[in-house]
């Protein structure tokens, strides 16, 4: 049996918004040192970023007393990234943007954060703390190492 | 923390005549850039600008609320029967862009040349 490994490295970011760009630039450089394609590294950056923006705004509500929590976690062919606040959770599911609605006025042009975090990952779950604080999202990105 | 968002405007004319108003943005489009993106694009006038080009060579980060922004944009400017066109995206914010539907009403080209040719 082999022995799988996995390397740690963790960030806690203030919950102001900016912040973001902080585990984004974080795992960018994980995500390079493990050999991801860029355009992984892009689309990684861009759902961690989106996930900060979630726990920073909605989870900790700007709360400048409460830091995001961002564990990323190297394994041998995947990379997750678990982005804690303390908010009660997502309650809601992604959806898809519907752009003529939002075009019509009958959809914010915002709220799209989720449905990216969620097109460009592998994985994405989002789970509530038992507590009512303490949760996370959990994202999981692969190294496709067929693909050129 | 969020790189400040600066923009400029720039009035061309198109190879096939038509003028052309070139909004070009530097640094973050975030929640911070509605004066640099809105602002500016509502201090123009609706009648003599119809054509709207904007510039994303400059920018290094674009997040959903930055998107968003540029919805907005794109409402205002359907309402005043201008059309936008957009250049200067890396690969991947062409993906995100067309993932959230925003090429339905804002056509993409890779550079300013290749935008003007079409105008």
């Amino acid at each position: 049996m082999s022995e799988r490994r996995t390397t740690n490295v963790e960030v806690r970011l203030p919950s102001r918004m900016g912040f973001e760009k902080v585990a984004m630039s974080t795992a960018a450089s994980v995500a390079k040192l493990m050999g991801f394609r860029d355009d992984r590294v892009e689309d990684l950056k861009t759902a961690v970023a989106e996930a900060c923006i979630n726990a920073i705004e909605h989870g900790n509500r700007l709360n400048e007393k409460l830091s995001v929590g961002v564990i990323l976690s190297a394994g041998e062919d995947s990379l997750e990234v678990k982005v804690i606040d303390d908010g009660k959770g997502m309650m809601n599911h992604p959806s898809k943007p519907d752009i003529d609605r939002k075009m019509h006025g009958q959809e914010d042009p915002r709220g799209m954060g989720m449905f990216l975090i969620q097109a460009l990952v592998d994985e994405a779950e989002w789970v509530a703390g038992t507590n009512g604080k303490s949760s996370y999202v959990r994202l999981v990105i692969r190294l496709d190492k067929d693909a050129g | 923390m969020q790189s400040e968002t600066k923009s400029r405007v720039d009035q061309i004319t198109s190879p096939a005549g038509h003028p052309v108003t070139v909004l070009r943005f530097e640094g973050d489009i975030a929640s911070t850039s509605k004066e640099a993106v809105l602002g500016t694009y509502q201090a123009l006038p609706k009648a003599t600008n119809k054509l709207i080009l904007l510039d994303f060579t400059k920018v290094d980060y674009i997040n959903s609320s930055g998107i968003a922004l540029v919805i907005q944009l794109l409402i205002e400017a359907s309402n005043s029967g201008q059309k936008v066109y957009a250049f200067g995206l890396s690969p991947h914010f062409v993906k995100v862009f067309t993932m959230v539907g925003i090429t339905k009403y804002a056509g993409l080209f890779p550079g300013q040349a290749e935008a003007m040719a079409a105008l």
